[in-house]
């Protein structure tokens, strides 16, 4: 009786509930407009100011970016340093995620998620990293020095962490190490969805080998998975700081490991040089938002 | 010899049966081929896992047996608790306890980890089966803002932070990680994949609220996608190092500890090994327990534009 009568005012309750919903989504997007879209307009604006949060916000124009690529010796080199770790650890980690999320794919599923497990370790263990502090450690008894002192390849402990010419490898190692993790994860998935009646549809259009078959059938239908984890693999990887401030301090030997966040963070947290600080975030939020308009058009003339 | 490649073969997926009941025809690889793939597997899980037993064998190492030399790394002749034993001491000149730490981390992670699923399946709920026309447009923006972390805003969330007064409190650990958009993202997709609409629509005919549709229906619907929430949010709060937001010692979370205990030096890494060790042990726990969903609600999370 009651499922007859509300069948009659279907239209009205949906419409009328529909505040219901409102207040389900509310809680969550009250926060996202409050600490994301606010924080990135609000630094955009204090970018052309000069703020230490005690005294108002001076209009100062574009002095902040002048000062970033002029007067600051440390932008350049921060900007720099960002640039090749994510160069190099973007798509090599995207890479060698996908590569071994192809290969794995082809075991059973006990195997399948033993292996997983495997790769996926480091990024579960989180800070786990510290152990590459104790593995590079600059006395003797570090592993990789006492290891290299043993087969007679160097003479005297290499100070890994105080020297300018290692600490980019390792940071960029140590980087690959913790990061490739969700990216494995997303590929494996996606992997796993690809439609095996594609895969029939192809053998019978001539499709020869299993070079033909990723290049032909796999990637065009992983494209929305890829995104998603090129998306996360330039999230981390614009954002590298925890691991070079622990591994090598901040600032580190020569400003040869910093990254835009570290000097970001020393200048905004420490220093309270907001303006200057919200410039810095600023060219950040750029550069990771061009990257990934950049990267999504790619992909997408590629899924055609 | 042939025990050996018969045993290794039946880890592959037998295609050839799947061919014969109808499925799809997969190419076979040379025998070459099949080692080299098998080698580089092998090396990668080399490279993932070594730090991570190094870490576990140097925690069981007594203080002489770190300080032989040469190191022996993986090999412990007399295993012993003592680097565990000695954390609590570590951080006696701190005037807070290891208890105090461990709740913070605990509690911390907790309250997050729930608020922020929670939070999170009622808005994707909301993008994904509400009447908006607006819904759409706001899925972009939120979708595009995946791409930003807590580590990229964090100067400009300072402002705010410091503007509403939680710099050094616990809101300074929570605020950040509920404005990340992983969670609405996956389930919103998971949802859209997962949950026909017309699920929804007969409960709505059925006289069923939006609210009362969200926690019996879509909550145990969703919850492979939760649990995979579960890992990523878990994990993330659990190893976050607030940056520059966070001074008082009884607010310190496990890994600002761990990271102090770790700069101590080469007689110290026995105690920073074992604090790194505890710490994996959570994250690995979670991962167990949520491992089966995540393939399933990861592949629904493609980025559609």
């Amino acid at each position: 009786m009651k499922r007859l009568n509300n069948k009659k005012t279907k239209s009205y309750s949906l419409l009328k509930n529909q505040w219901q919903m409102l207040v389900m989504m509310a809680p969550f997007f009250i926060l996202f407009f409050f600490l994301l879209i606010v924080p990135i307009i609000s630094s955009l604006v204090l970018s052309f100011s000069s703020y230490d949060m005690l005294n108002p916000a001076r209009f100062t124009g574009i002095d902040n970016y002048l000062r970033m690529f002029v007067s600051d010796d440390v932008f350049p080199s921060v900007l720099k340093n960002t640039i090749v770790i994510v160069l190099i650890t973007g798509p090599a980690g995207f890479m060698l995620a996908f590569l071994l999320a192809w290969l794995v794919n082809e075991f059973t599923p006990t195997v399948r998620t033993f292996l997983s497990f495997l790769f996926y370790a480091p990024s579960l263990a989180g800070n786990a990293f510290f152990v590459w502090k104790v593995i590079f450690s600059g006395d003797s008894y570090g592993y990789l020095n006492s290891f290299l002192l043993n087969l007679g390849l160097v003479t005297e402990p290499i100070t890994w962490l105080n020297d300018e010419t290692w600490l980019m490898p390792i940071v960029i190692l140590v980087q690959l190490w913790q990061s490739m993790g969700i990216s494995f994860l997303s590929n494996i998935a996606g992997l796993q969805n690809v439609s095996r009646d594609l895969y029939e549809a192809g053998s019978i259009d001539g499709i020869r080998n299993r070079w033909q078959e990723l290049w032909y059938i796999t990637l065009p239908s992983m494209q929305h998975m890829i995104l998603f984890s090129v998306v996360m693999q330039i999230q981390s990887s614009f954002t590298v700081s925890t691991i070079t401030t622990e591994l090598a301090g901040y600032p580190s030997v020569g400003y040869s490991v910093d990254t835009i966040v570290s000097h970001m963070t020393d200048v905004g947290s420490v220093r309270f040089e907001m303006g200057y600080a919200s410039a810095i975030a600023a060219i950040l939020f750029l550069l990771m938002a061009g990257t990934r308009i950049i990267l999504g058009k790619f992909l997408k003339i590629l899924g055609r | 010899m042939t025990d050996v490649i018969k045993k290794f073969k039946c880890f592959y997926q037998d295609h050839s049966a799947k061919a014969k009941m109808g499925a799809t025809r997969r190419f076979t690889r040379s025998k070459w081929g099949n080692a080299i793939c098998c080698l580089f597997i092998i090396a990668a899980g080399l490279f993932t896992m070594l730090p991570l037993i190094y870490a576990v064998a140097t925690s069981f190492k007594p203080l002489d047996e770190i300080l032989l030399f040469p190191p022996k790394i993986f090999f412990v002749r007399r295993p012993s608790l003592e680097n565990y034993a000695a954390i609590p001491t570590l951080l006696s000149d701190q005037n807070v306890t290891l208890s105090r730490y461990i709740f913070n981390s605990v509690f911390i992670t907790f309250i997050t980890t729930l608020v922020h699923i929670i939070i999170s399946a009622m808005a994707a709920f909301g993008l994904s089966k509400s009447k908006f026309k607006w819904r759409n447009a706001l899925f972009m923006i939120v979708q595009f803002a995946l791409l930003f972390n807590a580590y990229t805003l964090s100067v400009p969330q300072y402002i705010i932070f410091s503007k509403i007064g939680v710099i050094d409190t616990y809101w300074a650990y929570i605020l950040p990680q509920l404005a990340t958009t992983l969670g609405v993202f996956l389930i919103k997709q998971y949802i859209e994949g997962y949950v026909p609409d017309a699920y929804i629509e007969a409960a709505t005919i059925d006289g069923a609220s939006y609210f009362g549709i969200f926690f019996r229906i879509i909550l145990p619907l969703i919850k492979p996608v939760l649990l995979t929430l579960l890992l990523f949010s878990f994990r993330d709060v659990w190893a976050m190092i607030p940056q520059g937001t966070i001074f008082s010692e009884n607010i310190k979370t496990l890994p600002m500890v761990m990271s102090q205990i770790a700069s101590g030096g080469i007689a110290r890494s026995g105690s920073a090994m074992a604090v790194t060790v505890i710490m994996m042990i959570p994250p690995v726990i979670v991962y167990l327990i949520s491992q089966s969903n995540v393939m399933d609600s990861m592949s629904s999370a493609g980025i559609k534009e």
